[in-house]
C-alpha cells in the first residue's frame, strides 16, 4: 500500500496526523509540573527528587521459595516488594481445597494462613521495606495477615508503607477474580479504606487498576476512563461511610498499563492526572493538594509479549518502560522476556530489573520533568484522551455509576469489542507484530522456571499440621464473631485480624464471608 | 443442507482471563459455527456435561494458568467414560511444547500456543469436524 493511502492509527485505533503544529493545540497552556492540575507531573523536580520505585511483581510456588526470591531481588537493588499470589489464594481457597487442584503455586505464591505469611516475609523488616500486594476479592484478609506479621515483628502500623491492590470493580470488568457480589465486596473495600485512614496513614489501601482492563483488550481510552470512574465509585462509597474526602483521598493510588504505542501511553498518564485532579477538586470538593495528585504504578504490557522470538520482548519492555517514565510514574514493573511462557526465571527477571536501572542511571531521561510537555503531538493526544475519557465517564454516570454499568455488561462489552477488533487487525496483517505475523524465524528455546507439583503437596501438608496444632475453639469463636460483624454494618477489619491471629485459614475466613455475602456469577456476554 | 459445526468453548480452572476464549468464540461464530461459551471456572465434569447436553462436535479449552496437566486429562477421561470419544478436544493457551506433545499423545486433537492465528484454528476445527 502506498503511504498516502495507508491509514495511520495508534494501537487503540485513533487516527494520527502526519504532523502536529500549533493549530492542533490553539492557546495551549502547558502549566508546570507540581502544579494543579498536574498534567505535567505531581512533583516539580520529578525524578531529581526521587526516582521511581523499581518494584518487580514476584511470587511462585511456596512462601519459602518466594521469600528466597525476595531476598535475591533486594540484594540486586530492587527497592520495594510486590507479592504475586497464586489463583487459589486470589479466589479465597486453601491449598487443600478441591478447586485448587493443579493451581497451587502456579501463578504466584500460595498463602493459606498467617503461618504462610510469616514465612513469606521472614527476614524482611516490614517497617523498612514497602510491600505491594496484588490481591483483590480477599484483599482485606491478606492485609490482616500482613498487619499481623508486622505486629509480630514489632513494627508500628503507622510506619508501614505499601499498597494493597484491593480493586474489586476491575475484577468484574476485566480480570474476573471475584468471590462475592459487588455490594458486599465494595463494603469490604470501604472497610479497608476506613481502617487504613485510622491506623495505617502511610499505606495505600487500594490501587485502582487499569492494567487488567488493558490486558483484557481495551483501548487506552477505555483503560483510562473505566479506571478513573472506578476510582470515583470508591470515593463515593468512602464518603457515604462518613469519611471526609481529604482524610482518605491522598492514599488512593493508581495502576496503569504501559503498552506499546509510545506517545499514546504518555498522553494517557498526563490526561489521567488532569482528569483526576479536576474531579477531586470540582466533583468532590477536595482541598488538600495531596488528594488531587494522582500517583501511579505502571507495568509494561504482558499481552504485548510474544512467544515467538522471545528476546524481542526485552526491547518491547524497554520502550514501554520508557513511556511510563516519560509519563511520570511513581513505581514501575518491567516484564521479563519469558513471560509469554511462564512465570519469570531468575535470569530473565534480572534483565528486566536491569532495564529499569539502565533507564534510570544511563539514559538521561530523569534530568527534567515531563520532557514532552509542549510537544504539539503529545499535548494534542492528551487533550483528545481527556475528552474521550470524559465521554465514557458521563455515560457511566448516566447509568447510575459503575456497579449498574457492570451489571448491564457495559464496560465488559466495550472491552470485548475492542479486543476482537484488534485481533482481526493482527489477523489481516494491518497490525504488525514482529516475529509473529512478519519477520518470522526459528528461535532458540529459552530456559524456563518450572513449578512442579511438590509445592501443592508441601502446602497441603503444612496446612494439615497447622489445623492440628492451633486452638480450634479460638478459630471457631473468631469466625463466628466475623460472621456477626459481616451481617451488620461494623468494620470487619478488627474481626479479620482476630481470625488470622487465631490461624483461621484464608479458605475458612472466605467461607464464613460467603455464608453471609453469597457468591457472584457473571452473566456471560459474547 | 449441512448443519453448522457446534463447538463448546470452555474456561476450566480458577483463572479468569477470558480474553482469548471470547475472541476465539467470536471468530468461530463469524466463521459460521455454532458456539456455546460456558463462562468461567468450569470443572471437567461441568464441561463434559455441557458438551453432552449441547451435543457439540468439538470442545475448545482455554487454559492460561498452568493447570492444564491436571485438567485436560480429566476431561479426556470423562469423555471416554461417557462414550463421547468422537468429540474432538482442542486446547489453547500457555502450554509448553513438552506438555503439548503429551496432551496430544493422550488424545487432544490439537494444541494452539500463543500467536496461533484465528484462521489456523478455524481451519483446523473445520477439518477435524467435517460436515
Amino acid at each position: 500500500m502506498k503511504t498516502a493511502e495507508r491509514q495511520f492509527t495508534t494501537i487503540s485505533g485513533v487516527p494520527v496526523e502526519p504532523v502536529y503544529t500549533t493549530e492542533h493545540v490553539p492557546g495551549l497552556e502547558t502549566g508546570l509540573p507540581g502544579e494543579f492540575p498536574y498534567t505535567r507531573g505531581i512533583h516539580r523536580d520529578m525524578y531529581r527528587g526521587k526516582l521511581w520505585t523499581m518494584r518487580q511483581f514476584s511470587g511462585f510456588a511456596t512462601p519459602e521459595e518466594t521469600n528466597r526470591r525476595y531476598h535475591y531481588l533486594l540484594e540486586q537493588g530492587q527497592t520495594g516488594l510486590s507479592v504475586a499470589f497464586d489463583l487459589p489464594t486470589l479466589m479465597g481457597y486453601d491449598a487443600d481445597h478441591a478447586m485448587s487442584e493443579g493451581e497451587v503455586g502456579k501463578c504466584g505464591a500460595s498463602i493459606s494462613s498467617l503461618e504462610d505469611m510469616e514465612i513469606l516475609f521472614r527476614g524482611i523488616p516490614l517497617a523498612d521495606v514497602t510491600v505491594s500486594m496484588t490481591i483483590n476479592s480477599p484483599a482485606a484478609v491478606l492485609w490482616a495477615m500482613y498487619l499481623a506479621v508486622a505486629e509480630q515483628q514489632g513494627a508500628d502500623w503507622s510506619l508501614l508503607s505499601g499498597t494493597l491492590q484491593n480493586d474489586i470493580l476491575k475484577e468484574y470488568i476485566a480480570q474476573k477474580e471475584y468471590i462475592f457480589p459487588p455490594q458486599p465486596s465494595m463494603r469490604l473495600v470501604t472497610d479497608t479504606v476506613e481502617f487504613g485512614a485510622r491506623h495505617t496513614p502511610k499505606f495505600n489501601p487500594i490501587s485502582i487498576s487499569g492494567y487488567h482492563i488493558r490486558e483484557a483488550g481495551s483501548t487506552a481510552v477505555q483503560e483510562l476512563a473505566f479506571t478513573l470512574r472506578d476510582g470515583m465509585e470508591y470515593v463515593d462509597w468512602a464518603l457515604a461511610r462518613g469519611l471526609a474526602i481529604d482524610e482518605f483521598a491522598p492514599r488512593l493510588s493508581f495502576f496503569f498499563n504501559a503498552h506499546s504505542d509510545f506517545f499514546e501511553e504518555i498522553a494517557k498518564y498526563r490526561a489521567a492526572r488532569k482528569i483526576w485532579a479536576l474531579a477531586m477538586r470540582d466533583r468532590y470538593g477536595a482541598r488538600a493538594e495531596r488528594s488531587m495528585k494522582l500517583r501511579f504504578h505502571a507495568q509494561t504490557a504482558g499481552c504485548s509479549l510474544t512467544w515467538q522470538q522471545p528476546y524481542n520482548n526485552v526491547v518491547r519492555t524497554a520502550l514501554q518502560a520508557l513511556a511510563a517514565v516519560l509519563g511520570g510514574c511513581q513505581s514501575l514493573h518491567t516484564n521479563s522476556l519469558d513471560e509469554a511462557y511462564a512465570l519469570p526465571g531468575e535470569h530473565a527477571v534480572t534483565i528486566a530489573l536491569r532495564t529499569q536501572q539502565v533507564l534510570a542511571y544511563e539514559s538521561g531521561v530523569t534530568g527534567a520533568a515531563d520532557p514532552f510537555g509542549g510537544s504539539y503531538l503529545v499535548e494534542k493526544f492528551t487533550l483528545d484522551m481527556e475528552a474521550a475519557a470524559g465521554d465514557y465517564i458521563r455515560r457511566i454516570d448516566a447509568m447510575g455509576g459503575m456497579i449498574p454499568a457492570i451489571e448491564a455488561g457495559f464496560p465488559q462489552t466495550e472491552i470485548a469489542g475492542a479486543s476482537y477488533r484488534y485481533q482481526r487487525e493482527v489477523e489481516q496483517g494491518e497490525r504488525v507484530i514482529v516475529g509473529v505475523n512478519r519477520f518470522q524465524s526459528e528461535d532458540q528455546p529459552i530456559e524456563l522456571l518450572q513449578i512442579d507439583d511438590s509445592s501443592a503437596r508441601r502446602q497441603t501438608e503444612k496446612l494439615a499440621a497447622l489445623r492440628k496444632k492451633r486452638d480450634g475453639e479460638r478459630v471457631r469463636r473468631t469466625l463466628d464473631a466475623l460472621k456477626r460483624a459481616a451481617s451488620g454494618t461494623e468494620n470487619t477489619m478488627p474481626y479479620l485480624l482476630d481470625a488470622v491471629r487465631a490461624y483461621a485459614t484464608l479458605g475458612e475466613i472466605c467461607d464464613a464471608l460467603r455464608d453471609v455475602f453469597g457468591s457472584y456469577t457473571e452473566t456471560t456476554r459474547l | 443442507m449441512s448443519h453448522p459445526i457446534r463447538v463448546l468453548v470452555a474456561k476450566p480452572g480458577l483463572d479468569g482471563h477470558d480474553r482469548g476464549a471470547k475472541v476465539i468464540a467470536r471468530a468461530l461464530r463469524d466463521a459460521g459455527m455454532e458456539v456455546v461459551y460456558t463462562g468461567l471456572r468450569q470443572t471437567p465434569e461441568m464441561i463434559v456435561n455441557a458438551a453432552l447436553q449441547e451435543d457439540v462436535r468439538v470442545i475448545g479449552l482455554s487454559i492460561l494458568s498452568g493447570a492444564h496437566n491436571a485438567i485436560v486429562p480429566r476431561v479426556l477421561e470423562l469423555l471416554r467414560e461417557k462414550d463421547m470419544t468422537d468429540v474432538k478436544v482442542v486446547v489453547g493457551g500457555i502450554i509448553p511444547d513438552e506438555d503439548a506433545a503429551e496432551l496430544k499423545r493422550q488424545g487432544v486433537a490439537e494444541v494452539f500456543q500463543p500467536g496461533a492465528s484465528l484462521d489456523a484454528i478455524v481451519q483446523f476445527i473445520r477439518g477435524a469436524a467435517p460436515v
